[in-house]
């Protein structure tokens, strides 16, 4: 048996690694702007029955923000968890600084100062921040802890790079973007010198965005690398210094970021030419169907979420409902809904009370339900896209003959929606979970439209999603307004509310602060709006 | 973490091959490990295997006490696999079971009737008498959000002390001559048998009947889409309008009445009498639980695994006769065997590979 020489000198799973990037870059020494810090040649990696990542090259230089642009399911994630040791290679090679390099685990990226921050937090909610950072790392002096030199040194990173958060503040009571700087200053007390960010803004407000941008620059001109996972082609321009586009597991370019333009990203992604434009005819707004009058109910911590909420959606119309996530939207559409109990107040359906009504019932009424958490909530993961597809429908004909389900209606009605929603799979018997986020949801729209609803309460409709569904999607429920649908539209993407809605409402803490029509909503009014203020305040 | 020549990679689809080989596997390990104790007895593992298996399955004997033990264990494991898929944890079949038997001793014993109805009339009663005593705590659960683990167990005692005080106080037969038995039940109220053999055969057919029927309405029934909906995703259920009360008690009505009506077959068919509760179960609630685990949750698969474990409980008096051996061996086996299939699971979800060399 031989070994290839270069790779068994430089593979070291256990020390703790020698800091020679760490040092440099901790003084700011001056930067060679073409020194390559990653670079990974030919990487494979297959699944069963999909290739998804299929011989990809890709070099990163030191100091440069390098986003990896594709869409849901292009291998962006699987090649980043590639690169942090989460999965293994079936072919091809990682170089770090030059030189070829194993890494069988997480912890073996770390040696290697590489670090990754997941679009979903792996924070214990219940510990403070400073617990949080050294959790797994072997500190202190025997089996005690150092806190005061762990806070010292903590604190000097956050002031370093704009990084400021309580080091001693439990994790649970930190706002989405606080808990963000945790996960980037856990990275950061591993002395990663690389950071990989997957889909960060995903889960933050506009402002948040901001600071996060200004923080992720100021970690390159200290010297860092950062690799950035997105689909968002605005971000894309705003933030990074190269691009890479990934498609269907393969790199399509690699270009620099001044010298390209959206549009030819977004051809690059797709593969075709993408209209950044939707068929949105002025609204013709009919007869009242969902009539709310002071809603009232509590969060799952039994505090209360709504506090008198009034409004009404017409057919023919899609009312937005704005604000920052946790002001009660998720609340209200799972009362609205049936899955959660009004405390007082309630609502009329096309003049039938519907308070507190089951959520069957009120299925069964005509309300489609697009839920938050579509996965968690709208779909049986385990389960087929056949079964998915008539979870509310399989109690009725031609589901249903007396109490035995039929399976030949239920997968001509599967084929028929797998068709007209570009649902994506082999055929209707894998389960849901194998499923992509842009086809879960397409899956999901397919099911809840089915009825021809006359109301639907559509909660981040496009959340997570890619540029081709996202337009899918947002055609799907303009079209639905236009067949006479009442929409109630939750989104926590401002530029979604403004393209759809026909008015807009906004919610803060369980309040509504004003409704605005489409055509005199301002961004800037509505933002004051989202914190708080009331609409007269603000107009007077 | 792994050390590098471990490769560990989440499966995305589960083959029935996998399924069946790592079942396999999680057995062969539970065997090995049971070696050491017989092992520990000075007895060879490989010749107590051996004649486990000529024992419960090489003479025409060994093979009906085989079938009897089976009976049992496939009513109660039919019923827990359904249980288990609306992911209700009942742990509570042996109670459940005791109480069956119990109302069947009530009704055989007590209750007037034309002779031609009483044995219907004890399937009935205990079917009611096991399905109650599930619904106890399907209801706290229910209603309270109590532990249906705790609950379930906990029952099981409840039910055992319950049939301790018939039999040593108001049910204690005249005729016993001070044992803590009741009277023999009348001929009306015993089940038939296959000659020569304890094995009660309408009980067997209707655990047969039980596993076919179980699997029909969990696959292919309005009901059993809610089941396996409440099963695999309670939140799915809230937001379908499917309410996860009623799936509850429906599964642990099923479930329970299905463990009482084993509980009929044992005192009726077998023992004749209700006598104290170790001697009329031998845990066969309990170890219906592996049976239903291995069975992954599949009623029809119930009636393969329960045979695997009657031959089990067969082989476990053969140790005890040829070998000298403790009886309770067969506990520490089952419990192995349930020890490994609950380890292998891991196995299911993720593929682990070893690689000899470096790539």
């Amino acid at each position: 048996m031989t070994l290839d020489a270069s790779e068994s000198t430089t593979y070291d799973e256990a020390g703790p690694g020698p800091s020679r990037f760490t040092e440099v870059r901790r003084k700011g020494a001056s930067l060679n702007a073409d020194e390559v810090a990653v670079q990974l040649r030919g990487i494979t990696k297959r699944f069963p029955g999909v290739v998804a990542n299929d011989g990809i090259d890709l070099s990163v230089h030191r100091g440069e923000i390098h986003c990896l642009l594709g869409e849901n399911g292009a291998g962006k994630t699987t090649l980043m968890r590639i690169l942090y040791g989460l999965y293994q290679p079936d072919a091809g090679q990682i170089l770090l600084h030059g030189e070829a390099t194993r890494i069988p685990s997480p912890r073996a990226a770390l040696t290697h100062h590489i670090g990754m921050v997941h679009q979903h937090f792996h924070l214990v909610p219940t510990l403070s921040v400073e617990e949080n950072i050294i959790l797994g790392l072997s500190e202190g002096r025997g089996p005690f802890l150092r806190p005061r030199k762990t806070r010292a040194r903590i604190r000097a990173l956050a002031s370093e790079y704009g990084l400021q958060v309580d080091p001693t503040a439990k994790v649970w009571q930190l706002a989405v973007g606080q808990q963000q700087r945790v996960e980037i200053l856990k990275a950061l007390y591993r002395d990663a010198d690389t950071l990989i960010m997957d889909e960060p803004t995903s889960v933050l407000t506009p402002q948040e965005v901001d600071a996060l941008f200004h923080t992720l620059r100021a970690l390159v001109d200290q010297g860092l690398t950062i690799i950035f996972i997105t689909h968002k082609l605005d971000e894309v321009m705003e933030v990074s210094d190269r691009v890479t586009v990934l498609r269907k597991g393969k790199v399509i370019a690699t270009v620099d970021t001044v010298s390209t333009s959206k549009a030819e990203l977004a051809r690059l992604m797709v593969g075709r030419e993408v209209v950044f434009r939707l068929e949105k005819r002025p609204g013709q707004a009919g007869d009242e169907i969902l009539k709310v009058r002071d809603l009232h109910a509590l969060n799952d911590r039994g505090l209360p979420a709504l506090r008198g909420v009034s409004f009404s959606v017409r057919s023919r119309e899609i009312l937005g409902i704005a604000g920052v996530s946790g002001n009660g939207q998720h609340e209200l559409s799972e009362v609205l809904t049936g899955m959660r109990r009004a405390t007082h107040g309630g609502a009329t359906l096309e003049a039938q009370d519907v308070t507190n009504r089951s959520a069957r019932a009120i299925a069964d009424l005509g309300v489609a339900h697009v839920p938050t958490e579509r996965i968690r909530v709208g779909t049986v993961p385990n389960m087929t896209i056949r079964e998915n597809l008539i979870l509310k429908r399989y109690r009725r004909r031609p589901f249903c003959r007396w109490i035995f389900l039929d399976e030949g209606a239920a997968g001509a009605n599967a084929c028929d929606a797998m068709e007209r929603y570009g649902i994506a799979a082999p055929h209707d018997g894998i389960a849901a979970k194998n499923l992509s986020g842009g086809n879960i949801q397409r899956m999901l729209l397919a099911r809840e439209l089915s009825g021809e609803p006359h109301l639907i309460v559509a909660a981040h409709p496009t959340y997570g999603l890619d540029v081709g569904a996202t337009e899918q999607v947002r055609q799907v429920l303009l079209d639905q307004r236009d067949r006479g649908a009442g929409i109630l539209l939750i989104s926590e993407d401002l530029d979604e509310i403004l393209q759809l809605s026909d008015r807009i409402l906004v919610l803060f803490a369980g309040e509504v602060m004003g409704i605005l029509t489409s055509e005199e909503a301002q961004l800037e009014e509505i933002g004051l709006m989202m914190a708080g203020a009331q609409r007269q305040a603000v107009s007077s | 973490m792994a050390p590098h020549w471990l490769r560990v990679e989440r499966r995305t689809t589960l083959p029935p091959r996998v399924v069946f080989g790592v079942s396999f596997a999680a057995i062969v390990a539970a065997l090995l490990a049971a070696g050491i104790f017989f092992k520990a007895y000075g007895v060879s593992p490989l010749r107590a295997y051996q004649l486990i298996v000529t024992g419960a399955l090489g003479s025409k004997v060994g093979l009906a006490e085989t079938v009897r033990r089976t009976i049992p264990l496939l009513l109660c494991g039919v019923g827990l696999t359904v249980a288990f898929r609306a992911l209700f944890w009942n742990i509570g079949a042996e109670g459940q079971l005791l109480v069956g038997a119990m109302a069947a001793a009530g009704v055989a014993l007590f209750v007037p009737m034309p002779d031609l109805l009483r044995l219907p009339a004890m399937f009935v009663a205990g079917f009611a008498g096991g399905a109650f005593w599930a619904l106890i705590p399907a209801m706290l659960k229910v209603r309270l959000g109590i532990n249906d683990v705790i609950s379930t167990l906990m029952l099981n005692y409840v039910a055992a002390f319950v049939m301790q005080y018939l039999i040593q106080g108001p049910w204690k037969g005249p005729t016993a001559r001070g044992f803590a038995y009741t009277d023999k039940f009348p001929a009306s109220a015993t089940l038939a048998r296959i000659p020569g053999t304890p094995i009660h055969w309408p009980t067997l057919i209707l655990g047969v009947l039980a596993a076919v029927l179980a699997y029909i309405w969990v696959t292919r029934t309005r009901q059993g889409f809610e089941i396996r909906v409440v099963g695999e995703n309670p939140d799915a259920a809230r937001y379908a309008g499917i309410s996860q009360g009623k799936v509850i008690l429906a599964v642990m009505l099923v479930s329970g009445g299905l463990a009482g009506v084993a509980g009929v077959g044992e005192a009726a068919g077998i023992h004749r009498m209700l006598l104290a509760p170790s001697k009329l179960s031998f845990g066969y609630g309990y170890t219906a639980i592996i049976v239903a685990w291995l069975a992954r949750r599949n009623p029809l698969a119930v009636i393969g695994t329960a045979l695997l474990f009657g031959v089990i409980m067969a082989g476990g008096d053969v140790i005890k006769v040829s070998l000298g051996l403790p009886f309770q061996l067969v506990n520490v086996f089952n419990g192995l065997i349930l020890f490994f299939l609950i380890g292998s699971e891991i196995f299911m979800r993720y593929k682990v590979s070893i690689r000899w060399r470096r790539a």
